[in-house]
């Protein structure tokens, strides 16, 4: 009787957790602190929408067209250009050293080749080091392709109106040639934020009972180690939630992101994977032998699920093998499963494949965190 | 529960080793139902090792036996259910209030009449309501370790594992400590407590003495005296200090100790001793021949142990 699990040890464990939660004022501040400062810092990089970036021209040709171009780009308000226009080397040192975001390049017998219909080519050079900034000015100069010269080639020129493709834009984007767009990261940043402060919380948990000696009293207790790990699981679902109701809050209200899907299905499909980060933390406190170790275990999983979870970059633009250790990470099904409800109004049906691995994944940490679990002092 | 068990504990060739060290060598331990057996040795011996392998918190590298006739090795769950164990730092939670560690283990050992239980075991301990809603952590050591006892006894267990729980502790607590065990002896309790002082040995039904892992000895403190084979003498006088360097270059003499006024002078051969110190027997000193006592017999384990094994 006594070998089995048993729901009433768990419940002691649970009550305990939720008393020291309680009395810990600094995590609890903690776990509503972090979330609120990195929505607020991330929000900044998503609620700009910069103008009047400095851009430096390197003009080759001289023509009314050209003219018309760039009075054009002004107009959109994205671009501020140089006093002078510049070399093409002068341009490059500029961008290195930060001085400007675009470089127009014009190049000679641009205007010759428009008239022949020969769609000649600009290439505008952007640095993408600020992604965000740089993208919503490349947007505005695409649409000013197709209807730039229509004024220009008016009366007897007429029968030069361009195609719907007057000019190449040929696009460099320096530096950072992936390009994130905002509404993805808000989403993603729920799924972000709950697996940094779920695996951290937890991967203190049982090394913090070896750090304060009080191991060796709950291990001389009949006191399983499902019935403990669970324990120091289960009350920290609610802080998730906590977390989840947060930053789903701030993405509608501050952020204006418009939610698509049901919200309780998004609800319902948060425990999952709240679930899922909290059993890799409880599994990394029973390996790790201190707080420190676990806290290091945290961030060597943490980096990864950021960098190859589709956060940061487009999932499908990796190379194999990032793709491969992203398969195994709980934060790219979860980003796909945000996204999808709150950006394309996906249903259970369609998300299921995205839940599944998470829950693969949670039994498989709790499994092996059961595994090491040390049941004596050795 | 074994209620038929004469044994209490009964483990033989018992070792540990933590890695190539090994600090508890082939110890052999018998500690009958209902008696209060005292475990000593100095620091480092091998002690609190050896009540952690009788609970299933260390895995012994050798050896077996039963606790409360269950097997040490494969039964250490069940033995968890009828054993308290009083470990030997605090180590119930300190962001917990005396009442919260105490229903925190009630629930743990399924306790019915939680509430009641509680109660009963704070009033046995003196604890009042109005401390009971204190955080452990700011108790002192005494209350501390009322606290640890109560939680080790709260579910009632058969047999109580104290490491060193009075260590720290004002005499008026410890008396009532000793008193607390006692009665519990009376109503069929075993316990094994781990102790320095020599005044609680000396209230122990039977003991055991062990030094770097070995034990030296074992049984009632009669028989602990007498297997030692020692003579006494104690010798009062002036400039102690002086007499007690010379003695000690006889090797003859085994020890020379200090007990206030007055010296210890030991030996093994009561004739080769009386030679030692015949010498000095002249009116500057008063000497005079008595049994010895327990403090003798461990002083002299000790040494004889450190020549062995230390
Ligand atoms: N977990 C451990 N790892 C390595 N050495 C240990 C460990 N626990 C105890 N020891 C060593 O074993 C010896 C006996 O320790 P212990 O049983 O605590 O002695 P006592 O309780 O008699 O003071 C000591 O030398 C101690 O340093
Ligand atoms: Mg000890």
């Amino acid at each position: 009787m006594t070998l089995n699990f048993s729901f009433q040890r768990l419940w002691a464990v649970i009550i305990k957790e939720f008393i020291q939660m309680k009395r810990d004022h600094i995590t609890l501040a903690m776990i509503i602190i972090i979330p609120l400062m990195q929505l607020l810092l991330f929000g900044y990089a998503i609620n700009s929408n910069p103008k009047n970036l400095p851009t430096a021209l390197i003009k080759g040709d001289q023509s009314s067209f050209t003219r018309t171009l760039i009075q054009s780009m002004k107009n959109t308000e994205y671009f501020k250009f140089l006093d002078q226009p510049v070399t093409e080397k002068e341009a490059n040192y500029l961008m290195s050293i930060g001085k400007i975001q675009f470089a127009v390049n014009i190049p000679p017998g641009f205007s010759r080749k428009l008239i022949r219909h020969e769609i000649p080519d600009i290439l505008i050079t952007t640095d993408a080091t600020d992604p965000v900034a740089a993208s919503n000015a490349i947007t505005a100069v695409n649409a000013l392709s197709s209807r730039l010269f229509n004024r220009d080639f008016q009366g007897s020129l007429s029968y030069l109106v361009p195609d719907p493709q007057a000019f190449n834009l040929r696009l460099h984007i320096k530096y950072n040639p992936e390009l994130i767009t905002q509404y993805n990261i808000v989403p993603g940043l729920m799924g972000v934020i709950l697996t940094m402060t779920m695996i951290i919380i937890t991967a203190l948990a049982i090394t913090r009972e070896y750090e304060r000696g009080t191991m060796e009293s709950l291990l001389a207790t009949p006191v399983r180690p499902l019935e403990v790990m669970l324990g120091k699981v289960i009350p920290y679902i609610i802080v998730g939630y906590i977390q989840a109701t947060l930053i789903i809050a701030a993405a509608y209200f501050l952020f204006h992101i418009p939610i698509e899907g049901s919200l309780m299905l998004l609800f319902f499909l948060a425990l999952p994977f709240i679930a899922a980060n909290l059993s890799i933390g409880v599994t990394f406190s029973t390996i790790a032998k201190n707080q420190l170790q676990a806290t290091q275990m945290s961030f060597f999983f943490f980096l990864p699920s950021i960098l190859l979870s589709g956060f940061m970059f487009p999932f499908y633009g990796m190379p194999k093998w990032a793709q491969d250790i992203g398969n195994i990470l709980p934060l790219t099904y979860f980003l796909r499963i945000t996204r999808g409800i709150i950006l394309k109004g996906t249903d259970f049906i369609h998300t299921w494949p995205n839940v599944w691995p998470i829950i693969i994944f949670m039994v498989f940490a709790l499994m092996l965190g059961l595994k090491r679990y040390r049941q004596t002092l050795d | 529960m074994n209620q038929t068990a004469p044994l209490a504990i009964d483990v033989h060739g018992l070792c540990k080793s933590f890695g190539k060290k090994e600090v508890v060598h082939n110890l052999a331990l018998q500690v009958r139902t209902g008696e209060i057996f005292g475990f000593l040795g100095p620091n480092g011996s091998g002690k609190t090792t050896t009540i952690r392998m009788l609970c299933g918190l260390l895995k012994p590298s050798a050896g077996s036996g039963t606790c409360l006739g269950y097997d040490i090795i494969n039964e250490s769950l069940i033995i968890k259910t009828h054993v308290g164990y009083m470990t030997q730092r605090f180590s119930l939670y300190e962001d917990l209030s005396i009442r919260e560690n105490l229903e925190f283990i009630a629930r743990v050992y399924k306790l019915k009449n939680r509430t009641q239980r509680i109660n009963e075991s704070l009033d046995r301990l003196k604890i009042s309501k109005e401390r009971a809603h204190q955080l452990a952590g700011q108790l002192s050591g005494g209350w501390k370790q009322r606290l640890a006892l109560a939680a080790a006894m709260l579910h009632e267990p058969q047999l109580l594992l104290l490491d060193e729980p009075t260590a720290g502790v004002d005499p008026e607590a410890r008396r009532s400590f000793w008193e607390e065990i006692h009665n519990l002896s009376t109503q069929g309790i075993t316990t094994l407590v781990s102790t320095h002082y020599m005044d609680e040995a000396e209230r122990c039904h039977r003991l055991a003495y062990i030094a770097f892992g070995h034990l030296l000895t074992t049984g009632s403190i009669p028989d602990v005296i007498k297997d030692a084979g020692l003579h006494l003498w104690i010798v009062k006088g002036d400039d102690l200090y002086t007499l007690a360097e010379k003695l000690r270059l006889d090797p003859a003499i085994t020890h020379v100790t200090a007990f206030g006024q007055t010296l210890h002078v030991v030996g093994t051969d009561a004739a080769m001793l009386e030679q030692a110190i015949q010498p000095y027997q002249n009116n500057h000193y008063q000497w005079k021949q008595a049994p010895a006592e327990l403090e003798d017999v461990f002083i002299h384990l000790v040494s004889t142990a450190k020549n062995n094994h230390g």
